[in-house]
């Protein structure tokens, strides 16, 4: 118990930085920016406490917002993951996750990408909507949510790999 | 009263979501708003000293490019003081009214509808709000927010921004603003449709804001186009500044802010 408590923590502070310091400095081909953060809410253990998730998951989008100015828009979008994510969860690995206790990295892959894929454009949805907050801009929220979207779960699937420890 | 608390207690997951939801949706808005945006901001002290001991791992990047720059502006100004050095009892004095100081960006966006900078300089180095910000090429933005060290600029390149700007041939002047769409320029609105434009003109600073002095440089007229109604123009202008790299600025301070700032009140 004591040692997800200190991967969380550990990740909670390292995802933080590397949004903060790498990810948003990045701007690659002017404006794609991923937003790999969201792999701290998708990686929370399964079998755990749900207020606990969003309240964790808000205050991780309130200090981004904090250092990146905006708003209020990384907290909403982060709590309203936290929220949904059982639904999903139930979606991508079948009714009986919760009994199983799965582990995300031993689960097929297949599964594991929807479930990554669906929360993430959720997530970068919600986020481009509150910063763009204009109903007329519909069509550049569309556009960054899929492009910004697909950057970032290709660096979240990436990062998972290089840190998931493989029992096979 | 036991329904109500089961109630409560049943559904205290979407309870907590529900706050914590509405507590950012009414950050977000908030920010939105020109005056209220006061909560969270990079100027405070722990994301500020955090942007700006990264930024310094930054600075050794780009010392070259900055040297350039440097180089340039240097150059430049030698040759005017050349220049001047004869007709200089012809400058007037209102050369006297701003007043600079250097600051160096620690953090900076320019992929978002609203981007802020943030400087190293704070309240305790006498920076207020609404002062302007400039590089030695052309137009930054305006401080809104100081903390004692570091405070926060809304770049030109934020849809919130409206700065007063002219034509420099004509001195037509208009609002300048953005559209939130590319990096490299922003919109100028306001100008007749009687002016005559030419691609390549000038835009500078109209001097009528009392945040910035008159003939700062801003860009290049691009292209132009009438509005909606036919009498007024939309001109692109493309900026001088690469608000993609900006390492060094000065933060103007004009020293009669606060009195033309009163005469406008007691006007109203």
């Amino acid at each position: 118990m004591n040692s997800t408590l200190f991967i969380n923590t550990a990740r909670f502070i390292a995802l933080l930085l590397l949004q903060v310091l790498v990810c948003n400095q990045l701007n690659f081909m002017g404006s794609l920016n991923p937003y790999v953060y969201v792999l701290f809410v998708l990686l929370y253990p399964i079998v755990s406490n749900r207020m606990s998730l969003i309240f964790l998951a808000f205050t991780l989008g309130l200090i981004l917002d904090l250092f990146l100015d905006s708003g209020g828009a990384h907290a909403a979008a982060a709590v309203s993951i936290a929220y949904m994510r059982p639904a999903f969860l139930k979606f991508s690995f079948g009714a009986a996750y919760e009994y199983q206790a799965i582990k995300l990295n031993a689960a097929e892959a297949l599964p594991r990408l929807t479930y990554f894929a669906l929360l993430i454009l959720i997530h970068h949805f919600i986020l481009f909507t509150l910063v763009y907050f204009d109903s007329s801009k519909f069509k550049i929220i569309l556009y960054n949510t899929l492009i910004n979207g697909g950057f970032t779960l290709l660096l979240v699937w990436l990062l998972n790999a290089l840190f998931s420890s493989k029992k096979s | 009263m036991q329904q109500l608390l089961n109630f409560f207690f049943k559904n205290r997951t979407f309870l907590l979501f529900l706050m914590l939801f509405s507590f950012s949706i009414v950050l977000t808005i908030t920010s939105h708003d020109y005056h209220k945006s006061r909560f969270l901001n990079s100027s405070a002290l722990m994301s500020g000293s955090i942007h700006a001991f990264f930024s310094k791992i930054g600075n050794y990047f780009n010392l070259k490019k900055e040297n350039i720059l440097l180089l340039e502006e240097n150059n430049r100004l030698k040759a005017l003081n050349l220049n001047r050095s004869i007709q200089y009892t012809a400058v007037s004095n209102d050369a006297d009214n701003y007043q600079l100081t250097p600051a160096s960006v620690i953090k900076n966006s320019y992929a978002f509808p609203q981007n802020y900078l943030t400087l190293n300089k704070g309240e305790r180095d006498l920076i207020k709000e609404d002062m302007g910000v400039i590089t030695s090429k052309g137009l930054v933005g305006i401080i809104d927010q100081t903390s004692s060290k570091y405070a926060r600029v809304i770049s030109i390149l934020n849809t919130k921004s409206k700065i007063n700007a002219k034509l420099k041939k004509s001195n037509h002047f208009g609002t300048l603003e953005w559209n939130g769409e590319n990096h490299r320029s922003v919109q100028l609105h306001d100008i007749q449709d009687l002016v005559k434009l030419a691609k390549g003109d000038t835009v500078v600073t109209s001097g009528y804001s009392s945040i910035f002095p008159e003939n700062i440089p801003i860009g290049r007229i691009e292209s132009f186009q009438l509005n909606d109604t036919k009498d007024l123009y939309i001109i692109n202008v493309s900026l001088f500044n690469d608000m993609t790299h900006l390492r060094h600025v000065h933060i103007i301070e004009n020293l009669d802010f606060e009195e033309l700032k009163t005469l406008k009140e007691k006007n109203e």
